[in-house]
């Protein structure tokens, strides 16, 4: 046991000792994410311009275009589809996984669940499946020659397809909330584990009955962690792209700019057009975040606005 | 839901509950619901794998079929053995990348746990944001870049861009702060000990078992990435799994003799993780609210 316990106290003196420490983690932060942002910006900024008939060497030339391939992925039909389908898909995706990610953590939590290791392992493994995989087993589960729902479909509607033009969006949300919902329970019910059980104790002896206390106590106090889930859902969903990628060979109702993702795929690798692939990449980004500060803000207001 | 809170009013009157003996059976039962939901197209796969193309269509779902060695052992022949290399490739991005990852967030975390120096928030600011910039942002921009230094389209090219993990540096901080005593790394320095020493021996050894998790999260990453090598790579020998199996998927799609053999590879890509998951269950940790949300 030593003596005196000093809990703020940081090792000083260093001198260059922690700069070598971050060097790794710098330069790759450099080359990797600070490099790869700003060309995209300056990209962005940019088109080819072509002379002449467009011919031959020196007849295609870089130029400064301004906001030019902003106005057009802004004024882009195509993309404005894209994040509508995706604005669908991303509503269903967060309600339902991080709704039964909430549930599954608020049961893992009660005092006299049976098997809960079990379920819990059972929950959380699809994490372990890689997306591509995941979307390969549940597009093998839709396809009407194996799926074992048909039947069972088939008597509410001769012509049911999981994968027809109506029903791949649900589909596709299916498998993302599959892999997803066991990582947002395990952060979730971590959370509630942390939570010292005299919180509960006390509503207890209080006359609470387990659901006054879930509502009441487990979820007022999860919501740093629910929001924290939300956001990062949230960025991953403006940018789904693997798994209406992989269920393309499946069905002909994905088109190849079914997400704004996927548009800039298309844009970049086979269109050619890096610019405005770049832009469309930028205004992805932008969404992004404004989305996930603007729900921060939100919930901040409501939270804490009150009082 | 609301039918298993009768039980639980009735005993919570009481200082000291009785067992009611369907207590916990809504919970049990919900979670057990999820359960199956989340085992059940794993279980599917592994049965399909066994069946032959015939069976495939024409037994019953989870009946066992006959043909899981012939499927085998076509997977493997499919040109020429490529999917082993895919598996091999996985093998190696997810394991050296990971490996690399934890040892840089080890360094990083350390120092932003243990030293106060100037800009040391603006760093730690800066690590952490990468998290939300989105993949999309780095992905295309990386691919020209590494294009440029004629690096694209090689192992580099998909093994260089994930090293390093914002989240596994945020990690290693918290565990660095948590399991490495400041009066320890004091007394280390009053015996003469360097600042690398005091790394190495005093350090690594007791934030160990954090840089396990920081490992497996990266490894998973890594290993279940699609876009990055899609981006990245052209020539199939170099390929992943993930993208190995898209391509075996657009290839097979329409012909339903091939099912078998994307099934079989489905369920050979998925073994190695699920298998990596269930062993080292222990170190599977999601503290990532703990502090993240506090100011």
């Amino acid at each position: 046991m030593t003596g005196t316990k000093r809990s703020g106290a940081r090792v000083a003196r260093a001198g260059a000792a922690p700069y070598l420490f971050l060097a790794p983690a710098v330069v790759l932060f450099v080359l990797f994410m600070a490099l790869p942002i700003g060309y995209t910006i300056y990209l962005s900024l940019r088109r080819t311009q072509v002379s002449g008939l467009g011919l031959g060497r020196g007849s295609r030339r870089e130029v400064f275009a301004g906001l030019d391939n902003y106005a057009a992925a802004i004024g882009d039909a195509e993309l404005w589809l894209g994040w509508l389908r995706v604005l669908g898909y991303g509503a269903l995706v967060l309600t339902v996984m991080l709704g039964l990610a909430l549930i599954f953590a608020l049961m893992l939590d009660t005092a006299h669940v049976r098997l809960a290791r079990f379920s819990r392992i059972a929950i959380f493994l699809p994490y372990a499946v890689p997306g591509v995989a995941a979307t390969l087993l549940w597009g093998f589960l839709y396809l009407p020659s194996l799926s074992p729902f048909q039947g069972l479909l088939e008597l509410f509607d001769g012509e049911a397809n999981l994968l027809g033009a109506g029903t791949v969006v649900y589909s596709m949300a299916n498998v993302a909330v599959w892999g997803g919902v066991g990582f947002n329970m395990l952060v979730l019910y971590t959370t509630l584990r942390a939570v010292p059980r005299e919180y509960y104790e006390a509503a207890r002896i209080d006359g609470a009955t387990e659901l006054q206390i879930a509502l009441r106590v487990k979820i007022p106090l999860l919501t740093p962690a629910i929001i924290l889930t939300t956001v990062f859902s949230l960025i991953a969903t403006v940018q789904v792209f693997t798994e209406p990628t992989a269920l393309r060979p499946l069905t002909n109702t994905i088109g190849s700019t079914w997400s704004p993702l996927m548009k800039v795929y298309r844009d970049a690798f086979v269109a050619g057009d890096l610019y405005s692939a770049a832009a469309t990449a930028i205004v992805i980004a932008g969404i992004a975040l404004v989305l996930s500060f603007g729900f921060l803000r939100i919930v901040k207001n409501r939270a804490f606005g009150e009082g | 839901m609301s039918t298993g809170v009768l039980p639980a009013r009735a005993a919570a009157r009481h200082a000291r509950p009785r067992l009611h003996p369907l207590r916990g059976a809504v919970p049990t039962a919900v979670l057990l619901l999820g359960a199956v939901y989340c085992l059940f197209p794993v279980t599917w796969v592994l049965i399909a794998a066994t069946k032959t193309p015939g069976e495939l269509f024409s037994t019953a779902t989870l009946a066992i079929g006959s043909g899981l060695w012939s499927n085998i052992a076509d997977l493997l022949a499919y040109r020429d053995g490529v999917f082993l290399l895919w598996l091999g490739n996985t093998v190696l991005y997810a394991g050296v990348g990971a490996t690399l990852s934890a040892a840089v967030s080890a360094l990083a975390g350390y120092a932003l746990a243990k030293y106060r120096f100037p800009g040391r928030n603006l760093v730690f600011n800066l690590l952490i944001g990468g998290i939300l910039v989105p993949a999309v942002v780095l992905a295309i921009p990386q691919y020209l870049l590494l294009s440029k230094a004629g690096l694209a389209d090689t192992y580099w090219s998909v093994l260089l861009p994930q090293i390093l993990s914002p989240y596994g540096i945020y990690l290693a901080r918290i565990y660095a702060a948590a399991a490495v005593p400041d009066a320890l790394v004091e007394a280390a320095r009053i015996d003469g000990a360097g600042h690398g020493q005091i790394f190495f021996r005093v350090a690594l050894p007791l934030m160990t078992p954090g840089l396990v998790t920081v490992f497996l999260f990266q490894f998973t990453a890594i290993w279940n990435n699609f876009l990055l090598p899609f981006i990245m790579l052209g020539d199939d020998r170099a390929f992943p799994l993930t993208v190995g199996l898209y391509t075996l998927l657009a290839a097979g799609a329409n012909q339903p003799s091939l099912y078998n053999l994307i099934l079989t590879g489905a369920m050979l890509s998925i073994i190695p993780l699920v298998a990596l998951f269930l062993t080292m269950q222990r170190y599977w940790r999601t503290d990532l609210s703990r502090g993240a949300v506090k100011s």
